[in-house]
């Protein structure tokens, strides 16, 4: 007979050991289905999963991989825990890099040693921008924020198009929607001689510890984290929801801005139509899998940038489509999400001559 | 623009719009019961793809509705029993299941890309489409567009008129509560999310049925996103559920038009006039229930857990 | 390891065959879409496969779908680069300034990137001229209008695009003075229930013949159900539409892709801009309608005929832009570096580059 009991507190031990169980079970279907598909199955987990942390090009890949990530979920973990329903960091992202391409283009032919922070700012601002308008919408019109922030990232891409096919594409560029490259004043710095790790990802680890902070030990973050667990509390206790609200929202905005100029003026280092594959969405992931948590959103986009990077070497290496590396991205999310049963539940066996609870 | 045109984008207003009220539909019952599911887009995906591959197999356009409605059920059963048995987190379990559906469906459709079958016909009404104007707008439609009025009709019903409908509200709203006098909670909770599959999928086979009778990889290109905004557009009512998703098609076939006819704005500006439009249009909603309590179901996205008293 | 055992258990490890006769020369394909996209990425793919088939196993190709032509893009050429590719194609424009960083970190490497204008000592550019194919497809839908309506489903305001909107009016205009071109944008190069939209819009507005500047068949299912007529795009599309299509322009990657992979292989490769069209049989008319009068038929072939021999050159002068001025001076051709800039449409296209 097996028996389900709730905990009274959830298991510590089981929160470090229900990942590793998914990941065995994902292990094991993964088996399956590669060799369902006729690859060989130790070969296939061996490049999903451990390939893309083989070398010190590939460790710097998975860094700027993640960057973007982390900089969204830290930002939408603080969303979530303050149960503000954020879908808009791809829109936020969008806008920061709209806002900061502006910016650098007008410092194409600079020499001053403000441009690349000013053109941070300019990215971070847009993305607050781009933030505010829904959570200005909410506050004063009730506005839905889930409909809202998805209308809005149709429109930031449709803006950033716009801007890519017009006013800031590169006049010497064939007329193709880029932009021009930006000049090396308002460049990111590469923080190391191989490879593409730059200065964006150390902003994005800032930003998961100053999350931590802010959400721990401030008044602000004690009070957003009361405000998401029990509002009619939160009121009693006089807490001001809508500065909460826009602090949060504003926070995220800020976050995914930053991500989106740390993109095109880093490793892209120009304005394209493409500047994001979909890290907003992502990031929903990320801050649902690090548990609402800024460092645990460190550990999960860390792990999402290796699972996506994976994907391109199985390709790469032994052939293998999307379509199957999408099958088993899904997959291993499956696992990794109905595993946290554990951590809430004790699973016992017990002999069936003893009394069966309901 | 004059009448024949206009008669003419109206029609093609209904028929872009047809697949955002199947999936909106479906969804409605689902959140209604407290369950949000973001993973509208996978469950449409395998609907498209299955739809066709059983059409084009079997040489029979139901039979592939049929096999769709089968798989969007079957892709919202794994997300039923992730979050409501195990527990796991609403949000992050749909965004799963969109990844999951997008990576299975181009699997299993690799084999016919670049076929097609003989989809719907369009089925003209006798009488009621010689009504002048409105007669072609709404009565030359294919089976599949006519049916959507059906289900429409039928949820509103169902959803305001009967038993059933509290019962889901109750579940929705209340759960503890809905337990208590004797509600199976779990029991609602599948069923409704399992609904809502079964309508995503027959939104996939309008899509590669009707619509484009063929299958393309993400064919759907992010309607199970617009429909997750229309639900909520509407308020969680069924009626305005409808008028949203012929609006959503008219605002986006309105631009092409527009363009049709020597506007000469910058298309991106002109592609943002739906998105611009709900937002307008939701301000002046929600705007008006300002005073109101929040129309979302209270318990939207929250897990329940029978073994636990509230 | 338990995980091993029991694999083993269940019989799934396949043993490696560790059989080489020799190292195959490698290329490696970059796609912007999916393979099942039926459109670009797709057409790429076909000329993958006819390359493997060629060299009959002294060629080994690895291609990578979906790549965004973002920050991944640089990554997944890098990777192709150093997972011992010798050649590697990135087949959409957005590659172009990663294709660029990456081959001068690879010296030994040979990068060949579709459709950019950007060249180094081991990269070369190669493009389709696609305004040929769109010149005969001009002919045909300026014979087969009857509203003298002809509309055009743009993908994306880029100057390929308004150059083989141009080649198309020009063309139709050489066989019907009264032709008018109605354009609609998409702002996608893929996405069937937009482009089922766009023809429908174009329709409802008295179009009866379309042209697409995107990928899926759609546009001509479209024609198909209402009874109009359209010309499928880049593979053949005449079963989606058997009495709405015209003809299909096939682009076929595979002789560029063959020729290139022989002259890396020999070392005799130069890099250069390369544009392939009906002379290099990297573009076909295929599939004509049977349906069509006869003088259609005729005219179709004899125009590809005159197309390919070079008789027929879409952008030779004097050509007006719809301001008038003079943009193609009498006498001159426009060179292929032109053809990538063109920004304007020709005398009579009513509407105006959008901005």
């Amino acid at each position: 007979m097996i028996r389900v009991q709730a905990r009274i507190e959830q298991s510590t031990l089981m929160k470090i050991t229900s990942p590793i169980l998914a990941i065995v079970l994902t292990l094991i279907f993964g088996s399956i289905l590669f060799s369902a598909i006729g690859k060989d199955p130790i070969q296939a987990m061996q490049v999903l999963l451990i390939a893309p942390l083989s070398d010190m090009y590939n460790i710097g890949e998975m860094f700027v991989k993640m960057g973007p990530l982390l900089l969204c979920a830290v930002g939408l973990s603080l969303c979530y825990r303050a149960n503000l329903w954020n879908i808009g960091a791809e829109g936020q992202l969008l806008m920061g890099a709209l806002g900061g391409s502006a910016a650098a283009l007008a410092f194409i032919d600079s020499t001053s040693s403000f441009a690349l922070p000013i053109t941070l700012i300019c990215g971070i601002a847009s993305g607050m921008f781009w933030a505010a308008i829904p959570t200005y919408l909410k506050l004063k019109f009730n506005s839905n924020l889930i409909l809202t922030t998805i209308m809005f990232n149709y429109i930031a891409l449709y803006l950033l198009l716009w801007a890519v096919h017009g006013p800031l594409r590169d006049p010497q560029g064939y007329g193709f929607p880029e932009s021009a490259l930006f000049s090396d004043i308002t460049t990111l710095p590469i923080l190391f001689d191989e490879g593409r790790i730059h200065l964006g990802v150390v902003f994005a680890i800032i930003a998961a510890v100053g999350a931590w902070v802010l959400l721990n030990k401030s008044h602000i973050g004690f009070q957003i984290r009361v405000f998401g667990q029990d509002e009619p509390a939160a009121r009693y206790a006089g807490f001001n929801g809508k500065k909460i609200s826009w602090i949060v929202m504003l926070f995220a905005g800020a976050l995914a801005g930053l991500a989106g100029v740390s993109e095109v003026t880093g490793p892209i280092g120009q304005l394209i139509p493409s500047v994001s594959p979909g890290y907003g969405y992502s990031a929903i992931i990320v801050a649902y899998l690090g548990r609402l948590h800024p460092l645990g959103a460190l550990l999960s986009a860390t792990f999402m940038a290796v699972l996506y990077m994976g994907g391109d070497l199985a390709q790469i290496e032994i052939g293998v489509p999307t379509a199957v590396v999408g099958m088993f991205q899904g997959v291993l999310l499956f696992f990794l999400l109905a595993c946290d049963f554990f951590i809430r539940y004790r699973v016992s066996f017990i002999s069936n001559n003893s009394p069966i609870q309901e | 623009m004059d009448a024949e045109l206009l008669s003419q984008v109206l029609f093609a207003a209904i028929k872009t719009g047809t697949p955002l009220l199947l999936i909106a539909l479906g969804e409605v019952i689902c959140e209604k019961s407290g369950v949000l599911n973001l993973g509208q887009e996978g469950m449409m995906l395998m609907g498209a793809v299955v739809g066709f591959l059983a059409a084009y197999t079997s040489g029979s356009v139901g039979l592939g509705v049929l096999g769709a409605i089968i798989i969007g059920m079957f892709m919202s059963l794994i997300f039923a029993f992730l979050v409501l048995h195990l527990g796991a987190n609403q949000v992050a379990t749909g965004l799963a299941l969109t990844i999951f559906g997008t990576g299975l469906s181009a699997f299993v459709g690799s084999g016919v890309v670049g076929q097609t079958v003989q989809g719907f016909q369009p089925i003209v009404i006798p009488l009621l489409s010689d009504i002048p104007f409105i007669g072609h707008i709404l009565f030359t439609h294919d089976l599949l567009v006519y049916l959507s009025f059906a289900l429409a009709a039928l949820v509103s019903y169902v959803a305001t008129k009967t038993r059933i409908g509290l019962v889901i509200k109750a579940v929705g709203e209340n759960p503890h509560a809905a337990n208590a006098i004797g509600i199976k909670v779990l029991r609602v909770r599948y069923c409704a999310v399992m609904f809502g599959g079964a309508m995503a999928g027959l939104s996939g086979a309008y899509m590669s049925l009707v619509y484009t009778p063929m299958w393309i990889e993400n064919m759907t290109s992010g309607r199970g996103w617009i429909a997750l905004a229309l639900v909520v557009f509407a308020s969680w009512r069924v009626g305005r559920i409808m008028l949203g998703a012929y609006l959503f098609g008219l605002a986006s076939i309105m631009h092409l038009v527009l363009q049709g006819m020597g506007w000469n704005i910058s298309p991106n500006l002109l592609a943002m006039l739906p998105y611009v439009a709900t937002v307008v249009v939701m301000v002046i909603i929600s705007a008006d229930h300002f005073k109101e309590k929040l129309l979302a179901p209270r318990s939207l996205g929250k897990p329940f857990d029978p073994r636990q008293m509230a | 390891m338990k995980l091993k055992s029991l694999l083993l258990g269940l019989g799934l490890v396949a043993g490696l065959s560790a059989a080489h006769a020799e190292d195959p020369f490698k290329v490696g394909f970059v796609y912007v879409g999916p393979v099942g996209d039926h459109g670009w990425s797709y057409e790429h793919n076909r000329g993958r496969e006819e390359l493997e088939k060629h060299f009959e196993g002294k060629v080994k190709t690895t291609y990578v779908e979906n790549v965004a032509e973002g920050a991944d893009a640089e990554r997944v050429i890098t990777q192709l680069a150093k997972s011992g590719n010798d050649l590697i194609f990135t087949t959409s424009f957005g590659y172009m300034n990663p294709t660029l960083k990456v081959a001068k970190r690879f010296p030994k490497t040979t990068f060949e990137h579709a459709t950019g204008y950007k060249r180094a000592k081991n990269l070369g550019t190669y493009a389709l001229r696609t305004y040929e194919g769109r010149y005969v497809s001009g002919v045909a839908a300026g014979m087969m209008t009857k509203t003298n309506k002809i509309g055009y489903i743009g993908s994306f305001p880029i100057p390929e695009v308004f150059r083989d909107i141009n080649s198309a009016y020009m063309a139709a205009k050489t066989v019907n003075p009264n032709v008018e071109f109605k354009i609609v944008w998409v702002n996608s190069w893929y996405d069937p229930g937009k482009e089922t939209d766009a023809a429908n819009a174009l329709m409802d507005q008295g179009v009866d013949v379309l042209l697409q500047h995107t990928d899926s068949p759609a546009p001509l299912i479209a024609a198909e159900k209402r009874g109009m007529r359209a010309v499928g795009q880049a593979s053949d599309m005449s079963h989606f539409a058997p009495n709405a299509h015209i003809f299909s322009v096939r682009d076929d990657w595979a002789p560029y892709y063959i020729k290139t992979t022989e002259a890396v292989m020999d070392g005799t490769y130069k890099p250069a801009d390369f544009w392939g069209g009906f002379k290099d049989d990297m573009l076909s008319i295929s599939s004509i309608n049977d349906n069509l009068p006869a003088d259609v038929k005729a005219k179709i072939q004899a125009t590809y005929d005159d197309v390919r021999s070079g008789k027929i050159s879409p952008f030779t002068g004097p050509i007006k832009n719809n301001e008038g001025k003079v943009v193609v001076a009498k006498g001159h051709t426009l060179t292929d570096t032109e053809l990538a800039q063109v920004n304007w449409y020709v005398e009579g296209i009513t509407d105006a580059i959008p901005q």
